[in-house]
């Protein structure tokens, strides 16, 4: 949880908000620097729809309870923030569930109960306490965007390569010749830890190119 | 009503399906505490009480939830009832062991926030197990926890010392580990139908 500590005083000197934007979605990328909100970016990302989905589904309650965080932040006692933000993040977990249902019954079924699961997903708990309870409501939006996007990006990259190497296939479109056998490993619980390490390890490469130069 | 017998309830929970190596659930923790070998065992029994007592809660609040014909109510109850256990897992321990509070760190309140906990609950609703089918599948899902916890704590604490190359350091050996771990958890399937 380091990361969030020294993040949360980060914020503060960051000055403009496209600035905040930008921060998530590569500097700060919630999933590959941070390592929050691990749960669901490893159990939905066998395909790069369900990762998709998921994404949005995130993102979208990210970005509501930033802005009622932020818009509320002078009304919440400190003593009881955490259960008021959790309940926040309920709400609108729920309303998502039910949105996502009724839009199409399949997706709902594959996601399962990692909808219900956003509830705790450490990212939009860490943003909601160490950004949107200090910051503007503007600022809030600029941030939730972009951490959002960031976890958007974030699955999508793990949900492709499973789905093309697991499956032989990219957004249900099949991509190599019949003799194709795919590694059904990649589809599996293992996959997805090997195929987020192998993500990490290129992120932590292209930091420390950085950092020598 | 599931029919499932007690004995093929907690090996599915603890072995075939594993919480943390193949429903990915509660891998914050399984990240962040899995660094030493006794705080990784005090956190599993930590999170298997928590289960065990949210576990019990969820059966209640779902019996009466389905009585007054409000499911939208469901996620919202339980995860109060899991904060509220929560909070009182740290108090007693904050009383009895000092040391394991302080070891044990930002993690404990964050068990709250451990879809472990909640998924367990979610998930006992969704196969419709009786009262005593769900205190089993809390500890089995609880010990499940522990053993993938204590089995990383002891791999990490050899690779201390060990020469790897700078880059895989920290979560990237972990999440291999993890990986090669699930693997050999998959092992276990078709021990329990």
């Amino acid at each position: 949880m380091s990361e969030v500590t020294s993040h949360s005083t980060e914020a503060k000197v960051a000055p403009s908000s496209t600035d905040e934007f930008i921060k998530g979605l590569w500097r700060e990328n919630p999933v590959f620097v941070q390592v929050l909100g691990m749960c669901p970016v490893l159990a939905v990302s066998n395909t790069a729809e369900n990762a998709l989905a998921m994404g949005l589904a995130t993102a979208f309650v990210l970005l509501m309870s930033n802005i009622l965080v932020s818009s509320l932040q002078n009304f919440i006692p400190k003593q009881v923030r955490i259960a008021s933000y959790i309940l926040i993040i309920a709400t609108f977990v729920t309303i998502t569930d039910y949105t996502i249902q009724a839009i199409s019954v399949e997706l709902h079924k594959s996601l399962g109960a990692f909808i219900s699961l956003i509830v705790v997903n450490c990212l939009i708990l860490s943003r909601a306490e160490a950004f949107a309870s200090k910051n503007t409501v503007g600022k809030s939006i600029m941030d939730a965007l972009g951490m959002g996007g960031g976890f958007v990006f974030a699955l999508f990259c793990l949900g492709a390569v499973r789905e093309v190497m697991g499956n032989g296939t990219f957004f249900g479109l099949s991509l190599f010749p019949e003799g194709f056998q795919s590694w059904i490993v990649m589809i599996l619980p293992a996959g997805g830890f090997f195929t987020l390490a192998a993500w990490l390890l290129i992120f932590n490469l292209l930091q420390q190119k950085k950092s020598k130069q | 009503m599931n029919s499932e017998s007690f004995w093929s309830i907690f090996i599915n929970a603890s072995l075939v399906n594993n919480f943390v190596l193949a429903y990915f659930l509660g891998i914050c923790p399984f990240l962040g505490v899995s660094g030493k070998m006794e705080t990784a065992s005090k956190m599993g029994g930590a999170v298997t009480f928590v289960m065990l007592i949210s576990s019990i809660c969820a059966y209640g609040i779902h019996v009466f939830l389905v009585a007054i014909n409000a499911p939208f109510l469901q996620l919202i109850s339980y995860i109060v009832v899991i904060a509220s256990t929560v909070q009182l897992v740290e108090m007693f321990i904050k009383k009895m062991s000092p040391s394991l509070f302080r070891a044990l760190g930002i993690f404990l309140p964050l068990i709250t926030t451990n879809c472990a906990i909640l998924g367990l609950a979610l998930f006992q609703t969704n196969k419709g197990y009786s009262f005593l089918q769900s205190i089993v599948y809390a500890l089995g899902a609880g010990a499940g926890f522990t053993l993938a916890l204590i089995l990383i704590a002891g791999f990490r604490e050899q690779l201390e010392f060990a020469e790897v190359p700078k880059v895989t350091k920290g979560t990237v050996l972990t999440l291999m580990i993890a990986g090669i771990l699930s693997l050999a958890f998959m092992g276990f399937s078709g021990l329990a139908t």
